[in-house]
């Protein structure tokens, strides 16, 4: 049991984060700490895409010197790929991020507060 | 430019979207022919794609011409050949009809509007013709931002209700994208085709099963599938009118399209059926959206929150007719994604062309309308009777077709609760004609009798789409025969 929480590490991490960013998003009032919730809650997702590429050990996938000198193994490399997708995901995320805070800026201006409960209670 | 056609479809509003731009900012005005002729153009490409589908089978789009494992890669089948020129359909309807609306609602924002229109509509298609898992991701969450950012523009409660959606939606695309993790590190592939070929071998794995489960959560919380919908109610009632009427045919029959492609096409049926019990916890939360949708509409005294609620009893029937698993619900629910678009898109062009002319849209404000806008309360009724289920409008033929999958997958209580659910919206509709038509029974007077017929008819910009909504209807009723034998036979999964 112990070994296992060892060995894999980086996903419990990973799962511990997204819990906690799960938590604020549901469970916080205020807006802005929704909003903090969601970012780790992404970040979560990054780490856990960067776990399942890494490898001990592990070198650049890029051919050095070119040319077939070298014949590269798929084990000996890490995977590339799932770097490129959170890359893109991370676009996806900052362009979220933003229109969040957009939103929270209107909010704030039409009821200047940031309080869920006090939201509703003015929504009324 | 024929060949092209699967790219077109998603490039040409893409990049329309900085054409109308850098246009709208020199001259606001220029911005509504800029979005009819890129919405036009992409339905052309669309029709010519289901042309293309319909002569000479599917359509392998390479981008870049990268093989498929490694590039991204369009795939059009019958399926997606058929809901492509659906969304593009609508969205010149809506865009046609959002002239007068905008300028009243928006008037100062007309340009910025267009644009997140344009890059809505953008991703739809793409989420539609994608053949890639992640690809479909970043298009899902193009069509989800652009989303929130119109629906912010809406009346006094929008931004909140745009915040929880925004809340919601990320959670869902989050895990829709755990979901694709999951299964690239099972499988090492993110391309659908490939992915449908490695997976049958590792169906015992725990990670697929996980994955599967991210999939189920993240897609059931973009279709806004009971329990999971409560960002969309408020979402789509404080919308501007024009957004709630792109919206709400659109994302929630997108969303049922992924969900049949996911559990239908990426993972093979016995799987989603035999193996994981997946199908049939579906087909019993769609009947718990059904009767809880039609519920929760009845108790709603505002028109346009109400259709919100009728909404969610409509993602019921598409989830019940995808989770029946045969070919009659298959059917049914893939027609369905057509008949529900042309309803829904006409209950709420009405529902905005109402608050265009009066401002209010509470179901008792609304007497004497058949007076004032005699075409538009036409075209409510037809679309009111789509949504029974009443025979010779197209919400018939849907509704038929699950039934007759309910009764072949011996599901008793799903054909009681179809049935009910027509019964339920009858009484919903009926309160809100009654209030519209008759006169009230206790003689109170009302000064202006003497209003000419049709005076407030909604703006003709408004009134010829509502009437070709309507005329779609009615017949698409008549033509479905010759859709099903079409397109619709052939759209169903392999394994049915």
């Amino acid at each position: 049991m112990f070994d296992l929480i060892i060995s894999k590490y980086n996903y419990w991490i990973y799962i511990i984060l997204m819990m906690i960013g799960f938590y604020a998003m549901i469970g916080k009032k205020n807006l802005v700490k929704k909003i903090i919730g969601m970012n780790i809650f992404q970040t979560a997702i990054i780490l856990f895409f960067i776990s399942t590429a890494s490898k001990k050990g592990g070198t650049l996938p890029i051919i050095m010197h070119g040319h077939g000198a070298h014949a590269v193994k798929a084990a000996s490399y890490i995977n590339p790929l799932p770097h490129v997708l959170m890359l893109t995901a991370i676009v996806v995320m900052v362009s979220t991020l933003g229109v969040a805070l957009a939103i929270v800026i209107q909010i704030y201006r039409r009821y200047n507060t940031l309080e869920e409960n006090e939201i509703l209670r003015l929504n009324k | 430019m024929m060949l092209q056609a699967p790219v077109l479809i998603v490039v040409i509003p893409l990049m329309f979207t900085f054409v109308a731009l850098i246009f709208g900012l020199w001259k606001k005005g220029l911005c509504y022919p800029i979005v009819l002729i890129a919405l036009s153009l992409s339905f052309l490409a669309t029709l010519q794609t289901l042309n293309i589908v319909i002569t000479s089978g599917i359509i392998h789009y390479r981008l870049g011409n990268w093989n498929p494992p490694w590039g991204i890669e369009y795939v059009v089948d019958y399926l997606n050949a058929f809901v492509l020129p659906v969304i593009s359909f609508v969205a010149i309807m809506v865009a046609i009809y959002s002239k007068k609306s905008v300028e009243k609602e928006l008037s100062d924002k007309v340009v910025y509007f267009y644009c997140i229109f344009l890059l809505q509509v953008t991703g739809f298609l793409g989420i539609t013709v994608t053949g890639d898992m992640f690809n479909l991701y970043v298009f899902l969450e193009i069509a989800s931002l652009a989303g929130y950012a119109l629906i912010t523009m809406g009346e006094d409660g929008a931004p909140f209700a745009s915040f929880n959606y925004l809340i919601f939606g990320t959670i869902g695309a989050c895990f829709y994208l755990l979901g694709v993790g999951y299964l690239y590190a099972a499988t090492g592939s993110l391309n659908m085709a490939d992915l449908a070929r490695l997976l049958p071998d590792l169906y015992g794995s725990k990670v697929i099963l996980v994955g599967f489960s991210f999939f189920m959560v993240g897609l059931a919380i973009k279709m806004a599938l009971f329990p999971l919908h409560v960002w969309l109610p408020d979402a789509y009632t404080y919308a501007p009118s024009s957004v709630s009427a792109l919206l709400a045919p659109l994302m929630t029959k997108v969303g049922a399209y992924v969900l049949i492609r996911v559990i239908y096409t990426v993972f093979k049926p016995y799987f989603s059926i035999e193996i994981l019990p997946a199908a049939t916890i579906l087909c019993w939360i769609a009947a718990a959206a059904i009767i809880f949708g039609a519920a929760m509409a009845l108790a709603q005294t505002d028109l346009k929150r109400m259709l919100t609620y009728i909404l969610v009893s409509e993602v019921g029937y598409l989830a019940l007719g995808v989770g029946l698993g045969n070919r009659n619900g298959l059917t049914g629910a893939i027609l369905h994604i057509l008949n529900d678009a042309f309803m829904m898109l006409a209950l709420f062009m009405v529902v905005g062309a109402i608050m265009y002319r009066h401002g209010g849209r509470r179901i008792s404000e609304l007497r004497y309308l058949h007076k004032k806008m005699p075409f538009t309360m036409a075209v409510f009724v037809v679309a009111a009777l789509s949504v029974i289920g009443i025979p010779p409008t197209c919400g018939f033929f849907s509704k038929w077709y699950l039934i007759l999958g309910a009764i072949n997958a011996h599901g008793w209580i799903f054909v009681a609760v179809l049935l009910a659910s027509s019964l339920l919206n009858a009484i919903l509709f009926f309160r809100v004609i009654e209030n519209i038509y008759l006169e009230p029974h206790d003689g109170d007077i009302v000064e202006n009798h003497d209003m000419v017929a049709g005076a407030e008819e909604s703006p003709l910009t408004m009134l010829v789409p509502i009437l070709i909504a309507g005329a779609g209807i009615l017949s698409l009723g008549v033509l479905s025969g010759k859709i099903i034998s079409t397109i619709i036979q052939f759209a169903i999964p392999a394994g049915f």
